[in-house]
């Protein structure tokens, strides 16, 4: 199985469809696992067509890692179909849970680190890896509140998860930072206990700020560019890892394509500066 | 043939009318540029709302005239045997 | 029940009621509450909003405020039972007719059936159209066959204007004033892959009604002639073969 490319790679929006064209700054497409699910039609008429130049991150929202309950069968086979017929060179989900008995909520939720919810969550890694036959990244999430039962520290915890499953991780950059700033913790400390080993890709999104009475509250809006101190982050990440891919997400109030294109390109920049040599430009066909 | 005899003129414009259809649709074939219809498209993503902190959100009593919304869009451009719809909270 | 069993509970029940989960803090225990209306705003809004993409009419008729008052309402009641949002919204229609509040505008809930159905159709399977010469072969037996419709083609017979009301609350076209009256819709996703609407007539109505119901094109001709006396089949078969709808056929013995 062919691995993503270490580029900038974007969400794919398919107001964007007709604007696509190969680009040297551009590895790979991000696509949400759930709106192609679908029998036919124009989603798969566009899939099709995007995969038959770019690279493929599958990135699913709604498999409710995290979750107390089992995981919802259908969906696995659902995903298992999808990765059979465009085998993607990634499958990622979320550190959080969505779905509580029969209702689906729709947001990726927290959950309390604890050696119950480990377990809970490698026992569901473990199950999404078995029925995909692949290996799957978990993604690092951006939280708001914290809980009076945690007792694992988030890298701890992300970290006996990839050591317990053999998962790689999705480390967002702008969750880390919202997740910082929201929890007034340093992200650099929390960098410095990632294990970045198991890291095979990079998210990149911008957040909205409100204010509570104790200072700013960020919200992982995907609605705006990368913040700068995000950036900042991602260089630093990028010099110890090396060039990996690396994502800009936009799903709200998405712009126009050439807005999307030119954030890949700063990502493309602080790649390629940190990138032990030159590496060949690849075009797709 | 097991139909009857007052359905044979309608056999017989079912058979031309398939006919005619084939050599239209013949006529008219060609590669039409496929319209991938966005507005409908994909619904699910990763995004936060606007994360207001600000907890209005108890909109559910909407029992007798607690209701504060009123149908305000294009609905008062329908008319229905009863009006134009209504505009007024409703009283139940 | 095991202790993420119950957090994940009381989680989901402070979502709709507001009321803070046991065990959810912050830095500033103050703040909680504050920090926790994110997630339930999140869950509200983003469930509204993918409600609103499913039914962007039904949302221009009663207005935006409306729309998302109304959706915190069915979103409650009728929760989405699989993270495949564009599946959700099936009970929409039976929602809006026991929705107190929409009674006067009683058009609402066929227009909703008319939304999803085109939601459907958008996602149905891939298969290919008849060929023109397969279709031409089958005018010598023309009372022997049923006609196979693609699985997008759904027929919604109502008492009020769908697909007037429909056409006038499309982007971009102005609101007009619309007449109520009997109207019965097909939707379909055509060989453009576009999803159209199409009001027809008593004849194309009763005609596409008996194929849907696969009935022998022959029986289904005779039902349209009834419907509308003097009945011409060509045109809409023409027009259901144009946009890629007939997609086989069957023997049958009639």
């Amino acid at each position: 199985m062919t691995q993503l490319p270490a580029r900038p790679g974007l969400g794919f929006k398919p107001e964007h469809f007709s604007q696509i064209a190969c680009d040297p700054d551009l590895g790979f497409f991000e696509i949400h696992a759930e709106n192609y699910m679908g029998a036919g039609g124009p989603p798969h008429a566009m899939l099709t067509a995007l995969r038959a130049d770019f690279g493929i991150s599958l990135h699913g929202v709604g498999l409710s890692i995290g979750g107390p309950g089992r995981l919802d069968t259908a969906h696995l086979a659902r995903l298992r179909a999808l990765v059979d017929r465009y085998q993607p060179e990634s499958f990622s989900e979320h550190l959080a849970w969505s779905s509580h008995g029969e209702a689906y909520l729709n947001d990726l939720l927290p959950l309390p680190y604890t050696d119950e919810t480990l377990r809970i969550v490698c026992d569901h890694v473990d199950e999404v890896q078995e029925a995909l036959g692949r290996r799957m990244l978990l993604e690092t999430p951006s939280t708001y509140v914290l809980f009076e039962t945690s007792t694992i520290p988030e890298t701890e915890f992300l970290r006996a998860i990839a050591q317990r499953t053999g998962c790689g991780l999705l480390l967002d950059v702008n969750n880390v930072f919202v997740s910082a700033t929201n929890h007034r913790t340093d992200a650099r400390a929390y960098l410095a206990e990632f294990p970045f080993d198991q890291v095979g890709e990079i998210h990149l999104g911008g957040h909205a700020v409100e204010e509570l009475p104790s200072g700013p509250l960020l919200i992982d809006s995907h609605g705006a560019p990368v913040a700068d101190p995000v950036w900042t982050l991602f260089d630093e990440v990028i010099a110890r890892t090396g060039p990996l891919p690396s994502l800009i997400e936009w799903d709200n109030d998405v712009p126009d394509y050439p807005v999307l294109l030119d954030e890949a390109r700063r990502a493309a920049r602080i790649l390629r500066a940190h990138a032990p040599q030159a590496e060949r430009t690849h075009v797709c066909a | 043939m097991s139909i009857i005899s007052k359905t044979l003129p309608l056999t017989a414009s079912l058979a031309t009318a398939l006919t005619l259809v084939a050599a239209q649709a013949a006529h008219a074939e060609g590669e039409m540029e496929k319209c991938y219809g966005v507005s409908m498209a994909g619904q699910n993503d990763c995004a936060a709302g606007p994360g207001t902190t600000c907890a209005g959100t108890a909109t559910k009593d909407y029992q007798g005239n607690a209701w504060k919304y009123v149908p305000a869009g294009t609905c008062a451009t329908i008319k229905t045997p009863h009006g134009m719809g209504s505009l007024e909270p409703v009283k139940m | 029940m095991s202790a993420h069993e119950a957090f994940a509970q009381s989680f989901r029940r402070g979502i709709f009621d507001g009321e803070l989960p046991q065990g959810v803090t912050a830095r500033d225990p103050a703040e909680a509450a504050q920090r926790f209306a994110v997630y339930r705003n999140n869950v509200l809004h983003s469930l509204g909003r993918a409600l609103a993409a499913r039914f962007p009419v039904i949302e221009r008729l009663v207005g935006a405020d409306f729309f998302n008052a109304m959706a915190r309402v069915y979103v409650e009641a009728d929760p989405p039972n699989s993270p495949v949002l564009f599946a959700w919204g099936e009970g929409f229609a039976e929602f809006l007719e026991g929705f107190p509040p929409v009674a006067a505008l009683p058009y609402l809930p066929d227009v909703a059936r008319l939304e999803y159905a085109r939601g459907q159709a958008y996602h149905a399977a891939d298969l290919p159209a008849l060929a023109p010469a397969d279709l031409g072969a089958l005018a010598a037996r023309a009372d022997a066959i049923r006609l196979v419709l693609h699985p997008s083609v759904t027929l919604i017979a109502s008492g009020h204007a769908i697909r007037a009301i429909w056409a006038a609350n499309q982007p971009g076209a102005a609101p007009q004033e619309i007449e109520d009256r009997p109207e019965t819709a097909l939707v379909l996703r055509d060989r453009k892959l576009d999803v159209p609407v199409w009001a027809l007539g008593p004849g194309e109505a009763a005609f596409a009604r008996e194929l849907l119901g696969q009935a022998p094109l022959i029986r289904a001709a005779e039902a349209a002639a009834t419907a509308e006396p003097g009945f011409d089949v060509g045109p809409i078969l023409f027009r259901l073969f144009a946009a890629g709808a007939i997609i086989g056929w069957e023997d049958c013995t009639c």
